[in-house]
């Protein structure tokens, strides 16, 4: 059996609406659109004009900075509109599929074993799937030229009601092994893979014959050992000037249809969670769907907030939006801007925290419906110790913060910046008493990093 | 709650931009926040967030405080009792123990509140929660018999010098409710030494009995440690000393509520007391043979029991702000405190009370102490390399 790797520090939040294990196929919406916000630091080049066809695979545009880099079209259809925001910059790709079904460009079928990385690459970067391949630090998409220190790929996740990645890899589990091979060869040997202690169900290390079982390793422990940053830090920690890449097991399927069927066949798995949603369960959908084709009547609440990702690290949505191009959650729950009579007085019985401050201790198995209230207002840093309970890094992250807000790099460098994540630090930012914006302070001082380090 | 709301919506425009009142606001915004957790939510970054809020944090440090001051209540009464040959039951003890300190606790939030609010209003900053605790620790801490106009001073002088003129809660580097009570003690000694730990208003038809002496458990060992109090007094708190800190017992449910429910650092604590009894136990094995009265021959344990130790160790050492930030500086911050403490006391009979002193120290060191923590850290992570 693979080594067991223990992580002791975090906190597994408890919510209720974990999406039921049934899976709906929502039909294509009138719309569907590539969005750039979801790409860090991409400068778009449009290869298509509004009114051209397009076909499932072709490529939209491409990265100025990076023209190997292409972006390609979900679906087959027309190009609808080139949505552009502050200075002209280019902020969605709308296009409007075919009524008829999705037509795909056909890459060739072949076998994997025989295929070497460079044409693996090439075949990648054509047919769009390169972007799946993301790099850490900075989580850029990756660069092709470079070799990476290994690649890595977290088969399990602990956010807050995460999707079940051992259903979504039980689903096409031929895919997902073809798209490992793919990996195994760019990864020349050095690929990781990351399984829960206790194997979900559909799971098994066979899933991963070929690979060596030094490199099969499984994780015990609570959020956030289901990240993968948190997995390389364990297994291999990033140091200066070193890239590894990873990527998701979902993102893996596609890669592995588009070598087993000959198509960028863009479509995903979502779970549709949260204590909003009427019936939270799964939902089969193309990467780039709008939002409001589905979202009514599957909601239960007026004022609720849509979430693409899970509730610490996804971003703020709404029904207008289309599907996120790494997402494989929605999470809906409740708005919580309503002032509430002595709050910080009450013996708060449903009231979570990871202090025994609030009686909710009292009922650890408890899952709460919680919304989005900031229980407090903003306050200078005065607890101390509390983010060292849920970051399981030899990291010290409160210094690590404190030389990003002073923008020394020196600094940020010798604290550990290269390793870490704005996911990795939000359960710190959940836990801090003094209300700070955690993530925002990481992901300012990985920009700094990346522009100047 | 209705009523109340409608009432806070009503006058709440006054104090907005633009109000007649507006810069008032800190302290309209404090009452506010005070009265309803408000209706913010979350925006960027993550969307759920741990209920623990400062508010919450500085309100259960409050409910630890609780089981030393209803007993530094009780005992204000029995030591007066006590010095006049009184029969009392416990309600008697208690509320004449309530009445005394009850003026001083006024006082003490009062004037404190007071300053932090006009500071609030003219730098236009909010109104922190720290001094919740503050106002709370400074009457534990003092004699029963401190004039209330000291009181009152000791709190403007902690407020503005300990904190406000650093940026308020979270930017101070000691901790402000000691530097109320060290700063009487070397501006008033005549309040805070001597004859006076005992509420000796005088009773009618009573007079104070001959076994009567103003002495605390310090006092009793700067002058000969063999003649103190039996440890189990010293435990449960049956002696005099400043209002709150002569019970171990009530410490240590402090210390439990504080610990369980996540808000003090065990460390800090666990470091102190292992620190005094160190370094105690090295006395003992260094005290001279020839001199069975030194000082040195103090059995470990009893620097735990006497004084204010217990007290500091468990409420002024681990306020966070002022403590060793980093979890291995804890241990060392501690150990040292607890060290200092029982070397202030052993060879420095001018100063008995050597937590107090020693947790300043260390409070001066703590960022050094994190330093060096970090340091090693840094150096550490370079050889993984």
């Amino acid at each position: 059996m693979a080594k067991i790797i223990s992580i002791h520090k975090g906190f597994d939040i408890k919510m209720k609406g974990a999406a039921e294990k049934t899976i709906s196929s929502i039909p294509v919406s009138g719309v569907v659109a590539v969005k750039l916000s979801d790409f860090h630091n991409v400068v778009p080049k449009m290869l298509v004009e509004p009114g051209n066809e397009v076909l499932a695979g072709q490529a939209l545009f491409f990265d100025k900075n990076r023209p190997d880099i292409r972006f390609s079209s979900p679906v087959s259809g027309i190009v609808n509109e080139i949505i552009k925001g502050e200075k002209r910059r280019i902020t969605e790709v709308h296009i409007l599929p075919d009524k008829s079904g999705i037509s795909y460009i056909e890459f060739p079928k072949m076998d994997i074993s025989s295929l070497s990385k460079e044409f693996i690459i090439k075949l990648l970067l054509e047919s769009g799937c390169w972007t799946y391949i993301r790099q850490r630090p900075y989580s850029l998409i990756a660069n092709p030229e470079d070799v990476p220190k290994g690649i890595f790929v977290s088969c399990f996740d602990t956010a807050p009601l995460a999707p079940s990645l051992g259903y979504m890899i039980g689903l096409e589990r031929e895919n997902f092994q073809s798209g490992l091979k793919v990996l195994q060869i760019l990864a020349e040997g050095r690929l990781h893979v990351s399984l829960p202690a206790n194997l979900e169900q559909n799971q098994s290390e066979h899933d991963f014959t070929g690979i060596p079982a030094e490199n099969i390793r499984r994780f015990k422990g609570p959020h956030p050992s289901g990240n993968v940053g948190i997995q390389i830090h364990h297994i291999d920690p990033i140091q200066k000037s070193e890239k590894v890449w990873y990527v998701h097991p979902q993102d893996i399927i596609i890669i592995g249809r588009l070598f087993r069927e000959g198509r960028y066949h863009a479509e995903r798995l979502i779970a549709l969670t949260g204590s909003c949603f009427v019936k939270p369960a799964y939902a089969k959908m193309i990467s780039g769907q709008k939002l409001d084709s589905f979202l009514p009547g599957s909601l239960s609440k007026e004022n609720c907030r849509l979430i693409q990702g899970n509730v610490l690290s996804g971003k703020t949505s709404h029904a207008a939006d289309f599907l996120s191009y790494y997402e494989n959650q929605l999470t809906a729950i409740p708005e919580g801007d309503k002032p509430e009579f002595l709050g910080w007085l009450q013996p708060g019985f449903n009231k979570l925290s990871l202090s025994r401050t609030y009686f909710s201790w009292l009922f650890p198995n408890r899952k709460y419906e919680l919304d989005t209230n900031m229980h407090g207002e903003e306050r200078a840093f005065v607890m101390t110790g509390q983010y060292d309970k849920v970051l399981p890094m030899n990291i010290y992250p409160v210094y690590l913060l404190k030389a990003i807000l002073a923008k020394d790099i020196e600094r940020m460098e010798a604290l550990g910046i290269y390793e870490i994540s704005e996911e990795d630090f939000a359960l710190c930012e959940f836990v801090c008493t003094s209300k700070i914006a955690v993530q925002k302070i990481v992901a300012e001082g990985l920009e700094l990093i990346r522009v100047e380090g | 709650m209705k009523f109340v709301r409608r009432l806070v919506d009503s006058v709440k425009p006054n104090f907005e931009k633009g109000g007649k009142l507006e810069k008032l606001h800190p302290a309209f915004d404090a009452l506010e926040t005070f009265l309803f957790t408000p209706g913010i939510t979350t925006e960027a970054g993550v969307h759920v967030r741990d209920a623990m809020d400062l508010k919450r944090t500085m309100m259960t440090v409050i409910i630890s405080l609780i089981p030393t001051l209803l007993f530094g209540m009780w005992n204000t009464g029995f030591q007066h009792h006590l010095a006049y040959g009184m029969e009392a039951d416990i309600m008697q003890n208690f509320l004449f123990g309530f009445w005394k300190v009850l003026p001083i606790i006024i006082v003490s939030y009062a004037v404190g509140l007071g300053v932090e609010f006009v500071f609030a209003i003219v730098k236009g900053h909010p109104i922190s929660e720290g001094y919740l605790v503050t106002g709370l620790l400074i009457p534990l801490v003092l004699p029963v018999t401190i004039p209330l106009w000291m009181v009152g001073l000791s709190a403007i002088f902690c407020t503005l010098l300990g904190k406000e003129i650093f940026g308020g809660t979270g930017m101070n580097f000691m901790n402000p409710a000691l530097l109320a009570r060290i700063f009487l003690f070397f501006a008033f000694p005549a309040a805070m030494t001597g004859d006076i730990w005992t509420d000796l208003s005088p009773e009618a038809g009573h007079a104070i009995v001959d076994a009567y002496s103003g002495a605390t458990s310090l006092m009793t060992f700067d002058a000969n440690y063999t003649l103190l109090p039996s440890a189990s007094d010293m435990f449960w708190g049956f002696e005099q000393g400043a209002i709150g800190e002569t019970s171990v017992f009530a410490c240590l449910i402090g210390a439990f509520i504080l610990i369980y429910s996540g808000v003090g650092s065990w460390r800090i604590m666990l470091a102190v007391f292992a620190g005094a009894g160190l370094m105690g136990l090295l006395f003992n094995f260094l005290a001279p043979a020839g001199n069975p009265t030194h000082l040195m021959h103090t059995p470990a344990y009893y620097h735990w029991l006497m004084g204010g130790f217990a007290f500091g160790a468990v409420y002024m050492a681990t306020d966070p702000v002022s403590a060793a930030q980093s979890e291995t500086g804890k241990w060392i911050y501690g150990l040292l405190i607890g060290a200092f403490s029982v070397v202030l006391r052993v060879f420095n009979p001018a100063y008995p009370e050597g937590v107090m002193l020693s947790i300043l120290l260390m409070n001066v060191f703590a960022p050094l102490i994190d330093h060096i923590v970090v340091e090693l850290h840094i150096k550490k992570r370079l050889r993984r390399a």
